[in-house]
């Protein structure tokens, strides 16, 4: 079924490190969409010349207003435009909500694990704020890899989640003064607590670039593997 | 997909495929007839997106479908060498 291309118009945005932002728009008509969907987005340049990407929405939808996750990579043909050039009020097009299998729908009463590196904590922050304004009182684990604590999206939510929200933060490159883990890439060793609190059918989410998220999807097999336990589906999502 | 940090994967072909199906194609269940892998459509690797979408087997690179937007058609061709589907879309 064909969906529409819906105007959007850009109203706000938000530095969340020095290169990634958080971008809102308001999209009139907009139908609503689930924690783990993304949009396309569509720009026309003055001589027609169109350029389509994907992007995933960072909250609930709140009436007609969505937020976007943009982390603005060099060299990218859209996203530092998006990230930084897009004026406020400017108009461009999306088509949505997309995509059905990278999805929490706050109903799931089960515990979740989900798994991040860099960027590709946006569609896991919208299941995180999701899940909150649904009151659910299942656990929701976020493991984040970033380089640095300056790479942290989101961190004031992340950090104040309340009491069903569990997020660990392992740091690649450098670590905070005190922090007990030692910088280093994910190991199955960060992720055999979080994956012992799950049920046998529980979700596992995770997303990163590619090569971070085939790692993660490894470790996690091994890990269930030797428990002899296999969580319903472990759900992947990649960029480069 | 042709921009560093954007999608790489099946999950990215929602949309287009959203043009030409009625059913949301990313949890399509697939088997590999190469390697024998199985998932779903979301899991298949992208390459693209210009001139074309290419999305291949994320075990063996065996081509699952391609397919290219011109301004009227979308062409669709699943698997190799089993030509392409022209669909109307305007």
């Amino acid at each position: 079924m064909a969906l529409a291309w819906l105007p959007a118009r850009l109203v706000g945005r938000r530095a969340q490190t020095a290169t990634a932002r958080s971008l809102v728009f308001t999209v009139p008509g907009w139908p609503g969409h689930l924690p783990g969907q993304h949009v396309d987005v569509r720009l026309t340049a003055d001589d027609g010349y169109q350029a389509v990407r994907s992007y995933s929405l960072a909250a609930p939808a709140d009436d007609d207003r969505l937020e976007l996750g943009v982390q603005a990579v060099s060299g990218g043909e859209v996203s530092p435009y998006l990230a930084d050039q897009l004026p406020p009020g400017e108009r461009v097009e999306m088509r949505g909500p997309l995509g059905n299998w990278f999805v929490w729908r706050p109903e799931q009463t089960e515990p979740v694990l989900s798994v991040a590196g860099g960027s590709g904590v946006v569609p896991l922050m919208a299941m995180i704020r999701a899940h909150r304004s649904a009151g659910s009182r299942s656990l929701f684990q976020l493991v984040y890899s970033v380089r640095g604590p300056e790479d942290v999206w989101y961190r004031e939510e992340l950090e104040d989640g309340g009491p069903f929200l569990d997020v660990r933060f392992l740091h690649t490159r450098r670590s905070p003064h005190g922090a007990a883990r030692a910088s280093g890439r994910i190991t199955a060793a960060d992720l055999r607590e979080p994956t012992a609190r799950l049920d046998p059918v529980s979700p596992v989410y995770v997303c990163g670039s590619t090569g971070f998220v085939e790692t993660v999807g490894d470790l996690l097999v091994e890990l269930f593997a030797g428990r002899g336990k296999e969580p319903a589906t472990i759900r992947t999502e990649h960029f480069g | 997909m042709g921009d560093p940090g954007a999608f790489l994967d099946g999950n990215a072909l929602a949309g287009p495929l959203s043009e030409i199906l009625s059913v949301e194609p990313t949890t399509a269940w697939w088997r590999c007839p190469h390697c024998k892998r199985a998932g779903s459509l979301a899991q298949l690797h992208l390459y693209g997106p210009e001139p074309g979408i290419t999305a291949r087997c994320p075990g063996c690179a065996y081509v699952a479908l391609r397919l290219v937007r011109e301004e009227d058609h979308i062409w669709l061709t699943l698997g190799s060498e089993s030509g392409a589907f022209r669909f109307r879309t305007a």
